[in-house]
């Protein structure tokens, strides 16, 4: 097996997924379009999924608890962007808008 | 040349984010989400988790970014333009900018374990046998959180009487 570990160290993978969870950050609390703030929380799962993935690699190698969690975390993100979009799908057909600051009332 | 690719990887990644959430357009935001994604399956190969990168891009950059581009299409984000960011967006950066901050001194003072081996890539094999034995059951709720999300989506945006 070749060297694949050469010159990245686990504090790479985790730096890069800490800059990308605060983009997503920066992206849900800046953006008022559903589906872009939609798009920012997907980037903080990516992150999420980065740094599992990274320390099951580079401290049990033998383990591969953080691929199987990442593998659900794949998972979970799927069902829940398929039912945010359908909410979302539902909130402009109702209300003619997908911006969640026009959104602020429970009853209409 | 690990640290290269890793780079190259990075860079995709953390330019493809920042796309998302500076562009004006919400059309190129989900065309650089995908950029991120791929690039988020690029740093899974160098991590040699092969299976992981082959369902980051069939999942994440195909059937989501399909799902993500349909509801921009539906819900006519290009046409109604107004109001993409919210004028927080200042306090947002200080906020993300501050979150950042503290992540990187806490991880510049942590003493990260160091693993001097190689990275073995991961075979599928391994992989499926830890999925279908060990984590059977988590395995099989998953498969049930998804049904319930397909119906629920279903039952969510079905179209009501009188409505248009």
């Amino acid at each position: 097996m070749e060297d694949v570990a050469a010159g990245v160290s686990l504090q790479h993978y985790v730096v890069l997924s800490m800059i990308l969870f605060s983009i997503g950050v920066y992206g849900v609390l800046a953006r008022r379009n559903a589906v872009l703030i939609l798009m920012s929380v997907e980037l903080m799962l990516n992150a999420v999924s980065i740094n599992m993935v990274a320390f099951a690699v580079y401290t049990a190698p033998s383990l591969f608890e953080g691929i199987i969690f990442a593998i659900f975390i794949i998972a979970v993100a799927a069902a829940e962007v398929g039912l945010a979009l359908g909410v979302i799908l539902r909130i402009f057909r109702n209300r003619g808008t997908a911006n969640v600051d026009e959104v602020n009332s429970l009853k209409w | 040349m690990t640290q290269i690719f890793f780079y190259i990887m990075a860079a995709t990644v953390v330019g493809g984010a920042l796309g998302v959430v500076l562009v004006r357009s919400v059309v190129y935001a989900a065309l650089f989400l995908v950029m991120s994604l791929l690039g988020v399956a690029g740093v899974y190969l160098l991590l040699s988790v092969e299976f992981l990168a082959l369902v980051q891009v069939l999942v994440y950059s195909g059937a989501v970014m399909v799902l993500i581009i349909f509801v921009l299409m539906l819900t006519r984000v290009e046409d109604l333009k107004q109001h993409l960011d919210g004028d927080q967006r200042p306090l947002a950066a200080v906020a993300a900018l501050s979150l950042l901050g503290a992540f990187i001194a806490v991880a510049s003072q942590t003493k990260w374990p160091r693993y001097d081996g190689d990275l073995t890539v991961v075979p599928f094999t391994t992989i499926s046998d830890a999925l279908f034995n060990r984590w059977a059951v988590p395995f099989e709720i998953a498969s049930a959180v998804l049904l319930v999300a397909l119906v629920g989506a279903v039952v969510i945006s079905m179209q009501e009487e009188g409505e248009r």
